[in-house]
């Protein structure tokens, strides 16, 4: 099976986003300017075609939508991702975990900890158990995606 | 009476440790005065002891405050008799409590229950698990377009002759009124039973339950300013009689045998296991409260804090107004035009806005407006004016924010 197109173009774009964005966001203090740009992040992924928001790629759990597909290389054994959701402050949330995450084999996933970088950015609250956004279902599933393929 | 907003404010030590929130998520619980946290303390601290079962003076004490607590409750609703209060731990337990003990006596297979498009899951769910799967159909009162409870409708539909009538005093979703005293007349004229869902009306305006003619009146606690896991479920003494127990176990029996048992009286019967005693005289508690506060001067501040809002809201560009301003017990439902609920409540909720966000318990309304959702601004006799002020302003940022 090749790679689908989706998961390379989101490849590409999660690593703009980490080299261009994310330094960026460290610079800022004041939560309108992080805000804004955590909600544009979303504009950078490719558009999801109808066909990828399947009821079967939605993550359950969540108040808005969200929709995550995966992808493991057969050869390199790397977990890509693609992602959507109706909602902007969500998708910026995720985006901001995948492109830490996308791309990498299982073993070096196992010693990632993406959830950091929220709380360096002083967005940790979105992501307590207690909110219903989502956010936490999403990268339940993410971490339970790459444990299943192994 | 007079409506003094700082001093009642005062009373209420929530705000005292949260100084820097503004909250409007009072649709989902109010906050508790300090009158009921000392009821129940006081309970806790000088009276705990297991009702009506054990042979000791304190028993008797605790008893003689846990069915104090009952009359209260029923002299607030006017019941003709207290054994017509049943303490359940809130609206969605006495809903499932009503329609499973409806289920046989009342209700068979092939007969018709009408509900609206605005009911909260509580008053749809338990139908679907313990009335459905027996044959019973559900029938739904539409909306006008004003999102109005629909009284042509349901005039129409009352002549399929429903054996029941479940609709909600106050929209939770919407904060409308619905014309409670039309639906009675019209439901009992049809020769129906009617049971209202009250947990959001019960704190809007006086209910009287005999002047209204009801069946059966349900609300809760901790949206009276009482505390959660508290709640009743009113009803006429010949219909409450009719309903089979949905737990058992406690002081609900008379005689046990391994071959069967026989069922206590009122309201007992209906009240399986160890009763929340301090549950109960809390909720007796902030009914106490409520009756030394000026009730219509609460309603007009009420009515007074969704109209500057609506009026605030109005001059906010894209927002969208799913509540109207008129018939409305204090809730302001909007969307801001293609933006997703969520987004909103996220960037209230930095400002320290406590709003609450998606379908409330009621995605069959969402449904039939189309809506994702709405943010949902719910206003108590506490909030101020300045208050709705501060929000707009933080409303409009978030607007600003979203529209770039």
């Amino acid at each position: 099976m090749i790679r689908p197109d989706i998961f390379t173009k989101t490849a590409t774009a999660l690593k703009n986003i980490y080299d261009n964005q994310l330094p960026q966001l460290r610079q800022l203090k004041d939560w309108q300017s992080k805000y804004r740009i955590l909600m544009t992040l979303g504009k950078e992924l490719p558009a999801f075609d109808s066909d990828w928001h399947r009821d079967e790629f939605l993550v359950q759990g969540c108040e808005s939508k969200a929709w995550l597909l995966h992808y493991q290389d057969p050869v390199t054994t790397q977990h890509f991702w693609a992602f959507d959701s109706d909602a902007r402050i969500v998708k910026g949330l995720i985006i901001l975990i995948l492109a830490q995450v996308n791309a990498l084999t299982a073993e070096e996933f196992a010693k990632a900890t993406p959830e950091l970088l929220l709380n360096e950015l002083q967005l940790q609250q979105n992501i307590s158990p207690s909110r219903s956004n989502g956010l936490l279902a999403v990268l339940t599933k993410i971490k339970n995606g790459v444990r299943s393929h192994c | 009476m007079n409506f003094n907003l700082p001093a009642l404010r005062q009373q209420f030590p929530f705000f005292t440790a949260h100084p820097d929130w503004i909250y409007l998520d009072n649709a989902a619980t109010l906050h508790k005065p300090q009158a009921v946290l000392d009821a129940m303390n006081t309970f806790y601290s000088h009276q705990n002891s297991n009702v009506h079962r054990s042979a000791h003076g304190l028993s008797q004490q605790a008893t003689a405050a846990f069915e104090a607590a009952r009359s209260t409750v029923a002299h607030f609703l006017n019941a003709r008799f207290p054994h017509e209060i049943i303490w359940t731990s809130g609206t969605t337990a006495g809903f499932n409590q009503l329609v499973f003990g409806l289920m046989g006596p009342v209700l068979q297979s092939g007969d018709r229950v009408l509900i609206s498009t605005m009911e909260h899951h509580a008053n749809i769910v338990p139908w679907h698990i313990h009335a459905l799967p027996f044959g019973v159909e559900l029938d739904v009162v539409p909306l006008t377009a004003e999102h109005r409870f629909d009284l042509t409708a349901f005039a129409e539909l009352l002549k399929c002759k429903p054996k029941v009538v479940s609709i909600s005093h106050v929209s939770n979703a919407l904060g409308h009124i619905q014309p409670i005293a039309e639906i009675v007349r019209l439901a009992k004229a049809a020769g129906a039973i009617v049971i209202l869902d009250g947990a959001q009306g019960i704190v809007w305006e006086k209910v009287d339950v005999q002047a209204l003619d009801v069946d059966f009146y349900l609300f809760s606690g901790h949206k009276l300013y009482g505390p959660t896991g508290s709640g009743v479920l009113y009803g006429k003494t010949e219909y409450l009689e009719l309903l089979r127990p949905l737990l058992g176990g406690g002081e609900m029996i008379k005689t046990v045998s391994f071959s069967g048992s026989s069922w206590n009286d009122l309201p007992y019967r209906l009240e399986a296991g160890t009763p929340n005693m301090a549950g109960a005289i809390g909720l007796a508690a902030a009914i106490v409260w409520l009756q030394q506060q000026d009730l219509v001067a609460i309603q007009q501040h009420k009515q007074g804090l969704v109209q500057r809002f609506y009026e605030g809201c109005r001059r906010i560009p894209a927002l969208e107004l799913l509540s109207g301003p008129t018939t409305n017990a204090g809730i302001v439902a909007l969307n801001l035009k293609n933006e997703h609920p969520a987004d909103l409540a996220t960037l209230l909720d930095q400002q320290k806005i406590a709003v609450r966000a998606g379908t409330h318990c009621a995605m069959p309304l969402f449904q039939a407006i189309n809506s994702k959702g709405s943010v949902r601004f719910s206003f108590a006799c506490y909030n101020s004016f300045d208050e709705i002020d501060h929000t707009l302003a933080a409303l409009t940022t978030a607007v600003e924010l979203l529209a770039e």
